[in-house]
């Protein structure tokens, strides 16, 4: 025991002697939250929008003039055709367009229902999706005064069409996607490169010669990555609570527990890759290219999963950064509690005691 | 005299490839025993089922009274190791080298302590024990890595060719260490291409393809082969492999 701690407090000393990678390792989630919290807005307030009425009724005009009274809109012009609204929008004049068809308080009381159609500009998903809910508010809040007056039920549905952009990237999912990347890459790479620096440095061999257990050395290489994983993973709670106003809404413990999982099967990713690895530039390598590249494109926070082709979905299932993804953004942006997310986590806790018995293994190989 | 390495037909093969094949020997406390071989020609093996870090596939070897196949941990107490490749941290100082490979194997603070003290001394190294090792001349640094490797007071210590790369002064300082250590009874174990520092050895073994074609002491060996350099000895018998060096 006191051998495995003169080892760790030695990993530490190197770990904080090297201020270069000090930087990075710390640097990395800053610059990332910041990079993407500029470009998040979270209140969109006087967005332009035009107004097409083919109906011209009380009922229109009515709704029209609680858009217009909304702190949230600028009635920039009322078009007299949906033609002239493609240019507008690829001008960037105008961030949504209301248009309320022909013969609508008609066919409201004759059915009973009644469709409008909402366009938002979603190249910038945020902004579309506030702006739209916003409208969908309007509606949903004359709708009951609707329902309140009439003896019949009137609905009035607004049909969204989210353009240039129908699948909505980005938004509040870039914190969990965040979340999952930094984790991913700073475990890994960190791991990796720490074991293999000992066998190019050839002190593994002198370790390896000396009464110090193997597994010992494996727990005092991954204890200091698991401290700064940890802090990382505040920072960056804390970084979007602070600037992207995007608190936990569930429970933090359990974040906090199925992060230390995540992390714990980063670290033993890193560890499978040192096994292999020969050089600390492999290990690097492997750790970026082997886990980058998967996470970035497989864990849905850029790419919605559900929408690739069936291979790639499948291949997807092994990526544990797809169910941390998952994960976090149930308890984070959801505030969902361990009964929604016990599969994932379940997943995760197989990958990371899999994983991490296989290096176990492999490491002792290597002694033999 | 007694010896504190004593192998019995030891063997090591992977797969139909022999590395070692039925090597017996002894070596005794405090002895200088040089263990030379092309590369390729077993060197490597045989060290390292003796550190026990390959389990031999077959014959007896004890390691200062302890057996290779079952008492490897109790062998790893026992003995000291510094491999060709340079094995110190260099983003760690001098002191802290000493106090960390110090610390795993065991010793206390206050033996830590006592131990740099002497080390530093014994090395000069005083006025640069908060030096980072990689600011360190490489000649230096090998023979600070030696004295790291017993450190911990090892019976018997494994040199893996450790002047690997060193100018011959250095080479020659090297050697005072060796020599003081195995004055203290310290048995050295060391592999090495250097011929010069061949004769230094109290004794010599010679492996030709997994075997040891020759074992005795330098003089004896040049009378044998009727030469005055031990150049002349290797190359003769080297000369017979059949394996090719990898």
């Amino acid at each position: 025991m006191k051998q495995l701690i003169v080892f760790i407090k030695k990993e530490f000393l190197q770990v904080f002697r090297d201020k270069r990678s000090l930087l990075l390792l710390f640097g990395l989630p800053i610059a990332q939250i910041v990079l993407f919290g500029f470009a998040l807005s979270n209140e969109v307030k006087n967005s332009k929008i035009v107004v097409v009425d083919y109906s011209k009724d009380a009922v229109t005009s009515q709704i029209i003039r609680k858009i217009a009274a909304s702190k949230y809109f600028n009635i920039e012009q009322s078009m007299q055709s949906a033609d002239q609204l493609q240019a507008a929008f690829k001008k960037g004049a105008i961030k949504m367009a209301v248009i309320f068809p022909a013969n609508f308080a008609l066919n409201l009381q004759h059915t009973g229902k009644a469709s409008m159609q909402v366009i938002a500009d979603a190249s910038d998903p945020n902004v579309a999706t506030t702006v739209v809910n916003y409208v969908t508010q309007i509606v949903n809040s004359y709708n009951g005064q609707l329902s309140s007056l009439s003896a019949q039920p009137l609905q009035i549905v607004p049909e969204v069409q989210m353009m240039y952009n129908p699948q909505l990237l980005g938004a509040p999912n870039f914190i969990p996607g965040v979340m999952a990347l930094v984790l991913m890459l700073v475990c890994t790479m960190m791991t990796s490169v720490a074991i293999v620096k000992e066998k190019e440095l050839g002190t593994m061999e002198i370790l390896l010669v000396s009464p110090f257990k193997p597994l010992y050395i494996i727990i005092a290489k991954l204890t200091p990555n698991l401290f700064i994983s940890i802090i990382n993973y505040f920072i960056i709670i804390i970084l979007s609570a602070v600037f992207l106003d995007l608190q936990v809404k569930g429970s933090l413990l359990l974040l906090t527990f199925c992060s230390i999982l995540f992390i714990l099967t980063s670290l033993s990713i890193g560890l499978l890759i040192s096994i292999g690895a020969k050089t600390q530039q492999a290990a690097m390598m492997g750790s970026l290219m082997g886990m980058m590249l998967p996470t970035m494109l497989l864990t849905g926070f850029l790419f919605p999963v559900e929408n690739m082709p069936i291979a790639l979905q499948w291949l997807a299932n092994f990526v544990p950064s797809r169910w941390y993804f998952i994960i976090v953004k149930q308890i984070m942006l959801k505030g969902l509690g361990i009964a929604s997310v016990w599969k994932e986590t379940l997943i995760l806790l197989g990958m990371c005691v899999l994983l991490f018995t296989i290096s176990l293994k492999k490491f002792k190989i290597r002694l033999q | 005299m007694q010896p504190v390495i004593i192998t019995d037909k030891l063997t090591k093969h992977f797969g139909n490839f022999i590395a070692a094949n039925e090597l017996t020997f002894e070596v005794d406390k405090g002895e200088i025993f040089g263990f030379l071989g092309a590369n390729g020609a077993g060197k490597t093996t045989a060290m390292r089922m003796l550190c026990g870090l390959l389990t031999p596939s077959s014959g007896k070897a004890t390691i200062a009274g302890f057996d290779v196949y079952k008492e490897t941990e109790k062998i790893k107490r026992k003995i000291g190791y510094m491999s060709q490749k340079f094995s110190l941290y260099d983003d760690l100082t001098v002191s802290e080298n000493i106090r960390f490979y110090s610390g795993i194997y065991g010793m206390n603070n206050q033996q830590i302590r006592t131990k740099t003290a002497e080390l530093l001394d014994e090395l000069q190294l005083q006025s640069e024990a908060k030096t980072l090792v990689r600011e360190l001349p490489l000649g230096w640094k090998q023979k600070l890595a030696f004295s790291v490797s017993i450190a911990h007071d090892p019976d018997i210590v494994f040199l893996d060719e450790p002047t690997g790369g060193v100018d011959p002064v250095t080479r020659r300082q090297f050697w005072d260490l060796i020599y003081h250590a195995a004055d203290k009874g310290v048995t050295i174990f060391v592999t090495t291409h250097y011929m010069d520092e061949a004769e230094y050895c109290n004794r010599v073994s010679i492996m030709v393809d997994g075997v040891i074609a020759a074992l005795d002491s330098p003089s004896n060996l040049k009378k044998q082969y009727a030469t005055d350099n031990m150049e002349d000895v290797f190359y003769e018998l080297a000369r017979k492999a059949k394996r090719k060096a990898d």
